[in-house]
């Protein structure tokens, strides 16, 4: 993506995406608003195929705007329904009015699906739901809801009959790797924003007669989360880097295990430095921090990833681990 | 901040990623049956004539222009050929500095009967480096050194001590930082950089024994040591700026995350056995794979701002500082692998190869500057100094 898109996504969630906002709609004010701003600005469609009427760019080039939904702490579906559009255009189904997120769905004795934590599902219109191998696209209106775990997130649940009349997706789709490579790209741009704000506080803040910042021991916490920020966005990149529309699932493994790291350090570092402030509601902080441990949980934790990972390394035949290193970041530019 | 948000992935330029499978296949053959504890030596093991036959295949000065030897290749190629090195293990210390460190320098600063005299002989390895920087007195604080080269009717006479220099007892010359005017108290003013020939009437070496068993760093003593007008290598008083300029080589290469990679692949070999593999190995190599993979894609991004004639010294203080770290991580880890388990089975060369690098390790992150010194420039380049 070149800048000057990823430059009008920042414009337009600088001015409608403000802590405020995040803050309201978290509240359970309406996300009406602010869909339809992101909506009517085509961002949404950045991977669906030119042909269909979007901007048909490859995977690869929507980092920018993951990154940014992290950084601005976008309380609606942004990414998730950047992408799921971008897999049912490909797919060859129509692409529905309204946001997308996605679920792992299980058919119960009850006769009853149910997604047990769909992220970001309470700010959703549909739901990709994979179940058994299949891929259905459920309405949510038409489902039980209930917040589950993080305040936007949903366990969900429609009559078996929703399943049954849904419309199903060609293909084989593994959801989990597409949605860990967005949330590696989340995270690492909400590790951008605590780092940033950590270090402003830090020149801010006086005691002692001075900035904290002054002081060395501040000033290492601060040299450490700035390295955990920087190699946890250069995974995340990696983690996008494909040749089509479909993430590799390695470096998704490899992207979306050392942000989940790198978020529980970060996030420790930063409050230490702030202090009972940044542990307050009123103080913006907390609003990257608790996504910092929400997406550390979403699409597995970093041990989740690690097994994935360590799996390939184990069954490869190479006996330089360098070799599979290779393959995870070399990059064609 | 702002330099460091354009740290992106880079590619490898397809005709300098083309040396890989020719180097390869001579260290194939090169380190056939040489054992992980050796190999895990890597950059502290060292052997002349391996280092001359890399000089005749034209692997070593290979950024130098031609005229002095090199081949004037990009500094990706000479980040494949030592990417290939260090994770076979090869004897690679004799010619190290020289390669890495002193010829550069000398090209960048050296005057033309400098570069003549010296980069050539660095290109067939002929000629090996060692850094003068830490004294007695001056280790983490090097503004503090007091060895002293004064100026006289036939060029300089040095006097002093330098400790902690790697490599200096397998080394012809000696890149010295030392006072050439004013006193300590004038800190950064008045340092030079001298070229001193190891071989010259009052130097002395005196190899010092690591707790590995190994003498990879030595004392050196200068006694009324007399150097030649043209032993100063650029301005003199600038061997400040010069030498901050030379920790960003220093620092960024892929021998800050390679150090225990022998260690970690001979792991590997075991825990693919069916009596090796567990669960618990198996997470604990996609954890140490998932943090060295992407260190190794900022190094080469690095290598990139080296080639575009940049000087990332912020950067690579930060993948320095996160790299020794995972190097760290893998003896320790590996040890609690090992040893969580019936080790019985566990083959001999593993165990020695982990000793070695256990006993090592803690050098890791004290050459080339402690995490100490690599956070406060990291907080000088966030503005917080």
């Amino acid at each position: 993506m070149d800048d000057l898109f990823s430059d009008a996504v920042k414009a337009l969630l600088t001015d409608h995406c403000t802590p405020a906002v995040v803050r309201a709609i978290e509240a359970g004010q309406a996300h009406a608003p602010l869909w339809q701003q992101l909506e009517d600005s085509g961002f949404v469609d950045a991977l669906v195929p030119e042909s269909a009427g979007g901007a048909g760019l490859a995977l690869a080039y929507v980092y920018p705007v993951l990154e940014l939904c992290g950084s601005f702490a976008v309380p609606v579906p942004l990414g998730e329904t950047l992408l799921a559009r971008g897999l049912l255009a490909h797919a060859g189904v129509s692409v529905p009015r309204g946001s997308v997120v996605f679920g792992t769905g299980q058919l119960g004795s009850d006769g009853r699906l149910d997604c047990a934590q769909v992220r970001c599902g309470t700010q959703a219109d549909w739901v990709l739901v994979s179940c058994g191998g299949a891929c259905r696209l459920l309405p949510v209106a038409a489902a039980q809801m209930q917040v589950a775990g993080f305040c936007l997130d949903a366990q969900l649940s429609w009559p078996q009959s929703a399943w049954d009349a849904a419309h199903a997706v060609p293909g084989a789709h593994d959801l989990m790797t597409l949605q860990a490579a967005l949330y590696a790209a989340q995270l690492a741009g909400a590790l951008m924003s605590v780092f940033s704000r950590t270090l402003q506080y830090a020149n801010d803040r006086q005691q002692f007669g001075k900035p904290i910042g002054k002081f060395q021991a501040i000033q290492h916490q601060l040299s450490l989360m700035s390295e955990h920020a920087f190699a946890a966005r250069m995974a995340a990149q990696l983690g996008l880097c494909a040749t089509g529309q479909v993430p590799d699932r390695l470096r998704v493994a490899m992207a979306k295990a050392r942000t989940s790291e790198a978020a529980l350090e970060v996030a420790g570092l930063s409050h230490s430095i702030h202090g009972a402030i940044g542990f307050t509601r009123e103080f913006d902080l907390q609003l990257y921090t608790r996504r910092l441990h929400a997406w550390r949980q979403a699409a597995g934790s970093e041990s989740y990833w690690h097994d994935v990972l360590g799996q390939a390394l184990l069954d490869s035949p190479e006996p330089l681990s360098l070799d599979l290193m290779r393959t995870l970041t070399d990059v064609v530019v | 901040m702002s330099q460091l948000d354009s740290l992106n992935p880079s590619a490898i330029p397809a005709q300098d990623e083309a040396l890989r499978q020719e180097v390869r296949a001579f260290l194939v053959e090169a380190m056939r049956g040489v054992p992980a504890h050796v190999r895990a030596r890597s950059w502290s093991g060292y052997d002349s004539e391996f280092s001359r036959e890399l000089g005749r295949r034209g692997w070593l000065g290979i950024t130098f222009p031609p005229a002095y030897g090199g081949a004037g290749r990009s500094a990706f190629a000479r980040y494949v050929l030592v990417e290939e090195f260090l994770n076979f293990g090869a004897p690679v210390g004799s010619h190290w500095i020289a390669d890495r460190q002193s010829g550069p320098l000398l090209l960048k600063y050296g005057t033309e009967s400098q570069k003549q005299r010296y980069l050539p002989a660095i290109c067939r390895g002929e000629a090996f480096f060692c850094i003068g920087m830490s004294e007695p007195g001056a280790g983490s604080d090097l503004a503090s050194v007091r060895s002293r080269a004064a100026p006289n009717e036939t060029g300089w006479l040095l006097n002093g001590q330098k400790i902690w220099t790697t490599n200096a007892h397998n080394c012809h010359y000696m890149i010295a930082l030392v006072r050439t005017s004013g006193e300590t108290t004038d800190r950064h003013k008045g340092l030079s950089q001298v070229i001193v020939d190891l071989s010259l009437p009052g130097v002395a070496v005196r190899p010092i024994v690591d707790q590995s068993g190994d003498s990879h760093f030595c004392e050196v003593f200068f006694e009324n040591v007399q150097l030649g007008p043209d032993a100063l290598v650029g301005d003199e008083g600038g061997g400040w700026e010069q030498v901050t300029a030379e920790l960003a080589f220093e620092r960024s290469g892929p021998e800050r995350l390679f150090s225990s990679i022998a260690l970690f692949d001979e792991w590997l070999a075991y825990v693919r056995t069916p009596q090796g593999r567990t669960p618990q190995a198996q997470r604990l190599a996609g954890k140490i794979l998932s943090q060295l993979a992407p260190l190794r894609a900022m190094s080469v991004a690095i290598t990139e701002k080296l080639t575009r004639g940049e000087s990332p010294v912020v950067e690579a203080a930060l993948v320095k500082d996160l790299g020794t770290g995972v190097e760290q991580l893998i003896p320790a880890a590996i040890a609690d692998d090992l040893f969580s388990r019936d080790a019985a089975d566990v083959p001999a060369e593993l165990l020695n190869t982990l000793n070695y690098i256990t006993q090592v390790a803690p050098s890791y992150s004290l050459r080339g500057g402690t995490r100490d010194i690599l956070r406060g420039m990291i907080a000088r380049g966030l503005g917080l100094r």
